[in-house]
């Protein structure tokens, strides 16, 4: 298969703090990979670069098109979707204005209003709380929200940034089942970002692992679990 | 109850103008949390741009629409041109571009068109409104009505289309509006040129009141600003609201109370109140933040 995202020799920092040193990896078109590792590895960093909103340099290609140096809101508009860190949501609109929000850059107005109700098809919570302000959402509601969001762009990749971040270990089961079915049926690539690796790893096809910048480990989710070092540090068994 | 009918009235007219430039402040406090001093400036020079092509010979209704059109443009100028360099400045330095811009305007003004005053015309009839038993002047009236248009057509806007949508977002977070492809830029640029075309329509309606001359707008601004306190500086609706109500207790407080010499400092007592008794203002929303 080809590689929908390659990135080499990738570099982040904020301000005088470099994050990454140069990491490099890809992403399979189709797949679930994940991108593991400790606090202040870098993961959401990596995301961050990916939509360029660090300072980065190094190689991005989306598609074969290199994108490193666009405007996040042009990278938006070739098909990646990102869930950020702290989910992002619009807390005073409400959670149909947060959807809609989601296809701003779409131009396909009718099948806009037929996303809505395929979402809500996998959320129903949300139709239920459409007209509710965001802000007032659960936690989980929040985040099956930002997922929803970010779906609202028909992405060709999505990029997720901890979603089991703070929640109920049954959300977060639902909601990475939820990925799961995406993932499948519409063909959404997906690269995740968790530091709930045992659930990382059981949903991805792919892993990489990252400490303090560098890629240290990669390999197909099932290898990765074998792995020694990153069961007894990662896994905790 | 005549007399006093009219100045409660009278108070509704001048309030719907204090809501324009209140709303105006609003909308840029709300994308910049920044205090726009130029407002009122940037409103009474688009009258003066009004008042060059009535004086032409263009008829009122096209060099009123013609107004906005280039308020507006202006508006949008002047955030690209002037504010963007100074968005990551420290906010005095800010308040210092605005303080700047509000006596350029202000001296350019006088420049092209001297201190004198200037009559400005008012789109409708002279002769008062009989409503009941009751007179009415028809600029009043008409002010009146055209504040409300604005506001409904502002409300209809930020509301049901996407890119009023896309402005809120913008203002509120952002980091997200950008992730979901909203060039959040544009869209401050946007609401300046809003704010500048609200602020040209409050002065073209306000000008034939108080006559057009270079510190038409000094006062209002101040009544504005108390209005948009009143009602909450992060809140439209409350900042319509302010207005109305500080027009109206103006006007009643000049009348019976305190008299026309103290009304001004009225406003000034009312936003030394506000900031000191409710800092968010009646509507507003009360910022929690855990530390």
């Amino acid at each position: 298969m080809a590689a929908l995202l390659e990135v080499s020799k990738l570099h982040a920092a904020y301000g005088p703090t470099r994050v990454l040193h140069g990491i490099d990896f890809a992403l399979e078109e189709g797949s679930i990979t994940t991108v593991l590792g400790a606090n202040g590895a870098g993961k959401t960093t990596t995301l961050r670069a990916l939509c360029n909103m660090v300072q980065t340099s190094g190689e991005i290609r989306f598609g074969g098109v290199r994108i490193d140096g666009k405007a996040t809101e042009d990278i938006v508009r070739l098909g990646i979707a990102h869930v950020p860190d702290g989910r992002g949501t619009f807390v005073h609109l409400t959670t149909e204005e947060n959807l809609r929000l989601g296809a701003y850059v779409r131009r396909d107005k009718r099948e806009v209003e037929q996303d809505f109700e395929r979402i809500y098809g996998y959320f129903p919570r949300l139709k239920e709380r459409r007209n509710q302000q965001a802000g007032t959402l659960s936690g989980g509601e929040q985040q099956m929200l930002a997922v929803s969001r970010a779906l609202m762009l028909r992405p060709r990749l999505l990029l997720l940034d901890e979603p089991s971040f703070g929640l109920a270990p049954l959300i977060v089961r639902e909601i990475f089942a939820i990925m799961r079915t995406i993932n499948q049926s519409e063909k959404v690539s997906i690269l995740l970002v968790e530091q709930n690796a045992a659930m990382a790893l059981d949903l991805a096809d792919h892993a990489y692992l990252i400490e303090t910048g560098r890629v240290v480990l990669s390999g197909s989710a099932d290898e990765i679990k074998q792995n020694d070092a990153v069961r007894r540090s990662y896994l905790g068994y | 109850m005549d007399a006093f009918l009219n100045q409660v009235f009278a108070g509704l007219a001048t309030g719907g103008i204090y809501a324009s430039v209140a709303l105006a402040l609003v909308m840029i406090y709300q994308a910049t949390h920044q205090v726009n001093f130029a407002q009122g400036e940037i409103a009474m020079f688009s009258t003066y741009i009004a008042w060059t092509m009535i004086d032409a010979g263009m008829p009122y209704w096209p060099a009123f629409f013609l107004t906005i059109a280039i308020a507006f443009v202006l508006g949008v100028l002047i955030e690209r041109v002037i504010v963007r360099p100074v968005e990551q400045a420290p906010v005095l330095s800010v308040v210092v571009v605005f303080i700047g811009l509000l006596v350029i305007f202000n001296s350019l003004a006088g420049w092209i068109y001297t201190y004198t005053i200037k009559v400005f015309p008012s789109p409708f009839p002279k002769e008062p409104l009989h409503v009941g038993d009751h007179f009415f002047s028809a600029h009043q009236l008409g002010a009146v009505g055209v504040t409300l248009v604005v506001l409904a057509l502002l409300y209809a806007f930020f509301r049901y289309t996407p890119l009023g949508l896309a402005m809120r977002a913008a203002a509120q977070n952002p980091t997200s509006s950008r992730l979901v492809g909203i060039r959040v830029g544009w869209m401050l640029a946007l609401g300046w040129g809003l704010a500048a075309a609200i602020g040209a329509i409050a002065g073209m309606m306000v000008a034939p009141t108080v006559y057009l001359d270079p510190n038409m707008m000094s006062g209002i601004l101040l009544y504005a600003f108390a209005a948009a306190l009143v009602g909450g500086i992060d809140n439209p609706g409350g900042a319509v609201l302010g207005g109305f109500m500080v027009g109206v207790l103006e006007n009643l407080l000049g009348a019976y109370v305190i008299g026309n010499e103290l009304k001004l400092a009225f406003a000034l007592v009312l936003i030394v109140g506000v900031l000191v008794v409710r800092p968010s203002g009646l509507f507003g929303r009360v910022h929690v933040t855990r530390v």
